[in-house]
């Protein structure tokens, strides 16, 4: 469970929404009109004002790196900071079991991180952010370098994690998404909740 | 030091016609370099004979105010060229302010234990050992410093992916700057570590070199330049790790943000 209230931050809101245990809030609009701001407000990225909160955690009463495992946030350009893929994991065998899941080879902690196409950066960067095992996760467009049959596969993933009860709101462009995942959406424009 | 040479200026006239020469050669190839010479070559002659006045009356009047007001200058100058070789800065009093204090936390420090309890001229402020001294010292920690803080804001800037993709998987501010905290201070070590190992096998360093040109015997020179490369090793590595621990602190917050709004744009 997630809710959000009166969160603002320069070029967005105020915004107040509630997202319930094992539930899954779309979040659609034209590009620039704040979604990515937004997901980067929630983790506490920005400077912002409003106050988010979990069943179990209050975001001002916690310190943000404990938030941020708490509620983590998958951004639509994913970071790497060493060589090897598999550098930036800490539970490599539990990837590892993972990695078919999401359509990669079994081989691909031990690529480059230069020769990873976006689509494979994406996938890795989701299940990096998965070995944290956050309540609530927050996804920016993480299909949206993937072929059709990917998606369906990485959907999968996440309505698995939906029935753990994992909360998840993503951003996407594709409107069969929230249908096919079973979603709620908002739409954002000029940095306002419209819908 | 009986045998010390002095020059006339007749002697400099002939030495500067290799530059000259220099200066011909440019015009004739059209490379352009001919004004950018002689504005250079201008400034240094005005520059050091008027250092050398200034040198002059300072060591002649023996005054500690004096003294300090000069090194005061020095740091102000050297600061300035500190913010000014960086490519993106700490927006407000802080651009200028980190790397100064840095340098003259670490260069003060330094010059004073080493006068006071090394050199120990009398007294320990007296100009013709201080200046000179905390001149070397200064211009070496301003190399590495103005270094090391522009490769570190460049850094953050650029990998601001990397950076924040730590922050949101968990990690605080510090281990998420590391890999370009550390890349920052190699930067600016690198000089001094390479002046260091370069030193009496590539070149003779310029002090040495001086002072063996004007008598001194040579392992004499070569003691009192080892005196003064372990004192700009030492000034430098304090003044760089300060100005980068002080600039990733201003580069985050205490709530674990990358604070890229607080870098001012190319």
């Amino acid at each position: 469970m997630i809710t959000v209230k009166s969160l603002r931050r320069s070029g967005l809101g105020p915004a107040d929404f509630t997202v319930a245990d094992g539930e899954c809030l779309a979040i659609t609009g034209p590009s620039g009109a704040g979604k990515s701001l937004l997901m980067r407000a929630i983790v506490d990225l920005d400077p912002n004002t409003g106050e988010v909160s979990t069943a179990q955690m209050t975001r001002s009463q916690t310190p943000a790196p404990e938030w941020r495992k708490h509620v983590a946030l998958l951004p639509s350009e994913t970071g790497w900071w060493l060589d090897k893929v598999g550098d930036h994991f800490t539970n490599p065998v539990e990837t590892t079991r993972r990695l078919s899941l999401v359509g990669l080879s079994p081989d691909a902690l031990n690529w480059e991180v230069t020769r990873l196409s976006s689509g494979e950066r994406h996938r890795l960067g989701l299940l990096r952010c998965l070995e944290g095992q956050p309540n609530v996760l927050l996804l920016d467009e993480p299909t949206a370098a993937l072929d059709p049959e990917t998606t369906l596969k990485v959907e999968d993933l996440l309505r698995e994690l939906m029935a753990d009860g994992v909360t998840i709101i993503i951003v996407t462009h594709d409107p069969d998404q929230p249908v096919r995942l079973g979603c709620r959406t908002m739409r954002i424009e000029n940095g306002q909740v419209v819908a | 030091m009986n045998d010390y040479v002095s020059l006339t200026y007749l002697d400099l006239v002939f030495a500067s016609s290799f530059l000259v020469l220099n200066g011909a050669l440019s015009l004739w190839l059209k490379l352009g370099l001919e004004r950018k010479l002689a504005i250079a070559a201008a400034r240094m002659i005005v520059q050091l004979l008027l250092v050398g006045l200034l040198l002059k009356s300072l060591f002649a009047v023996v005054s500690p105010l004096l003294t300090a007001l000069v090194a005061l200058a020095m740091i102000v100058l050297a600061g300035r060229e500190v913010w000014a070789r960086q490519d993106r800065k700490l927006t407000g009093l802080w651009g200028f302010s980190l790397g100064t204090g840095a340098m003259m936390f670490s260069g003060v420090t330094i010059t004073v234990i080493a006068l006071t309890t090394q050199i120990q001229p009398d007294p320990w402020w007296t100009p013709r050992f201080a200046l000179p001294l905390f001149g070397m010292v200064l211009g070496n920690s301003m190399t590495g410093i103005s270094l090391a803080l522009d490769t570190l804001n460049t850094a953050a800037t650029r990998e601001r992916p990397a950076i924040e993709a730590q922050l949101l998987l968990g990690r605080s501010k510090w281990e998420a700057m590391r890999p370009f905290t550390r890349r920052a201070l190699r930067t600016g070590f690198m000089p001094i570590i390479n002046s260091m190992a370069a030193t009496g096998i590539v070149s003779l360093p310029g002090m040495m070199t001086g002072q063996i040109l004007s008598g001194v015997d040579p392992s004499e020179a070569v003691k009192y330049q080892l005196l003064v490369m372990f004192l700009i090793g030492g000034s430098t590595g304090l003044g760089v790790l300060m100005a980068v621990l002080g600039s990733v602190y201003r580069l985050t917050d205490d709530r674990h943000r990358l604070r890229l709004d607080r870098l001012t744009a190319p």
